[in-house]
């Protein structure tokens, strides 16, 4: 419930409990808890004999990209996996979306086909809502939505399992100073970022970026906007990198990525301003050159590939919620 | 069984059942996993007294529960570690109440997906009745009988100390 007194998140049932994750904005602290809690003995499922826990049996959960993904969509197949659900694929780029079929006729069709689940990726903020929406005023708000990446609205898993990451290498967050570096403008990772980490109690949160790469008031976010990389990551325990969209670029918002690397780009020399014990982080894909030099991005101080892993374990925390909330 | 008037001590039971576990174990070979949170304090008491050489287990069931569907994922679940090969293993799954058995057939499937164990026992500080599944204790030093809205929990002191209590529902 926010302070402007509105309804109830949709994504919350009577009891408070998650019945969709659409976004991590209006996230009350002790749900965003509770998913990084019981995210960390699904991490420990991948160490066994047989990396599966029958919790989904008989469930299926269906992966809608309308968007091209290989690693959240990846991931979320594995996480599904590993619940024992039953995973169908569906890149609705290159199909009935093609010929003519609106999105809620395409979730009409699968929900017919009895679906548990979906997995929603789409080039348009709120198609998840969308969807969300039309189950429940069409009775059938037992199959659970996740948001895997709306337009620049919300990524809320990759938004958690970035917290899941910290919490992992920094244990608490109210003593934290981190910096998001990048194109905020075009970004869900870091809407969806800012919101976990304000509602967690990160006490500074920064953004860096050029003014053409920010959207207007970002600091009513709660953040402290820098336009000097050096002086934005001055004493920082935390460097969450962006990755530059190139295929979200419209207009001449950047004179050339040489001239980001220059500004923006996170070079050894750069990091040396952050805590020395600072971690490094980035969503992928990673533009080598444009927005993290080599030397970083295969450092010591990055964690870029565990965040891939705790991914998993994330996505299979907020599944085995969501399909114990019906 | 009569119904239950005095709570049984968990201290003495956690004795008795070391006793009756010691011919039956190999120090060398045998291993403990205790189920979370009471079996877990019930087998390092075992574990000690026992003198065992493997380092005990303990086993969170939440993901294997078959009333998941009805209650979702418990706020509290903790991660599973076994910190020994299951494979060919002796293992005794260790509780602090037996009731209707369905817990303990989740621990042996959860069991299953660590390897194949040679042979599974099951020793539990008391039987309160009421199962539900064709599960029998190998090792059950006490019993009683309560009524299905009462709960029997074990619970541990600060000092270590560990006792019953009983919680209605």
């Amino acid at each position: 419930m926010s302070e402007f007194g509105k309804p109830q998140s949709p994504q919350l049932n009577s009891h408070g409990e998650l019945q969709h994750l659409l976004t991590i904005e209006g996230l009350p602290r002790d749900v965003l808890t509770r998913i990084l809690d019981t995210a960390a003995p699904f991490s420990e499922v991948a160490e066994r004999e047989v990396k599966k826990v029958p919790l989904l049996r008989g469930k299926s959960v269906f992966n809608l990209f309308f968007e091209n993904s290989t690693r959240t969509r990846t991931t979320f197949e594995i996480a599904a996996k590993r619940l024992s659900a039953d995973v169908i694929n569906l890149n609705i780029s290159t199909s009935s979306a093609n010929k003519g079929e609106t999105l809620l006729d395409t979730a009409d069709n699968l929900a017919a086909m009895q679906a548990d689940m979906f997995v929603v990726r789409h080039a348009s903020s709120g198609a998840p809502y969308l969807i969300a929406q039309h189950l429940a005023a069409t009775g059938r708000d037992h199959i659970h939505v996740v948001n895997a990446g709306d337009g620049r609205h919300a990524h809320p898993t990759q938004g958690l399992l970035d917290m899941y990451t910290i919490r992992h290498y920094k244990a608490d967050f109210t003593q934290l100073t981190i910096a998001i570096v990048g194109d905020v403008l075009h970004s869900r990772v870091a809407r969806s970022q800012i919101h976990a980490l304000t509602t967690l109690g990160v006490p500074e949160v920064r953004v860096i970026a050029p003014k053409t790469l920010l959207p207007t008031g970002v600091e009513r976010l709660g953040v402290r906007v820098f336009h000097d990389m050096r002086e934005g990551l001055r004493g920082v325990d935390v460097v969450m990198m962006l990755r530059l969209q190139n295929e979200r670029m419209q207009g001449a918002l950047l004179p050339s990525s040489q001239e980001y690397f220059k500004s923006y780009g996170l070079t050894p020399e750069k990091l040396a301003l952050a805590k020395p014990d600072a971690i490094v982080m980035h969503p992928g894909p990673m533009n080598r050159g444009v927005e993290i030099d080599s030397a970083v991005a295969d450092g010591g101080q990055a964690v870029i590939l565990p965040q891939v892993t705790f991914g998993i374990a994330v996505r299979m925390a907020v599944m085995a919620m969501l399909a114990g909330n019906s | 069984m009569p119904i239950a008037t005095q709570l049984p001590d968990a201290e003495a039971l956690c004795v008795a059942l070391a006793e009756a576990m010691r011919p039956h174990v190999d120090p060398a070979a045998t291993a403990l996993v205790g189920i979370h949170t009471g079996g877990v304090w019930v087998a390092e008491r075992l574990h000690a007294a026992l003198g065992l050489k493997i380092p005990p287990g303990s086993i969170n069931v939440s993901f294997y529960r078959d009333d998941f569907s009805q209650r979702g994922l418990p706020a509290n679940a903790k991660t599973s570690q076994i910190p020994f090969d299951v494979e060919g293993a002796h293992i005794v799954i260790v509780d602090d109440v037996l009731y209707t058995g369905r817990t303990i057939r989740a621990a042996m499937n959860e069991l299953f997906d660590y390897g194949r164990p040679a042979r599974i026992d099951l020793a539990v500080l008391t039987d309160r009745g009421g199962r539900e599944l064709p599960i029998a204790p190998s090792f059950c030093p006490h019993s009683l009988s309560l009524p299905a809205a009462q709960i029997l929990a074990l619970e541990r002191a600060e000092d270590g100390g560990l006792s019953f209590r009983l919680i209605d529902k």
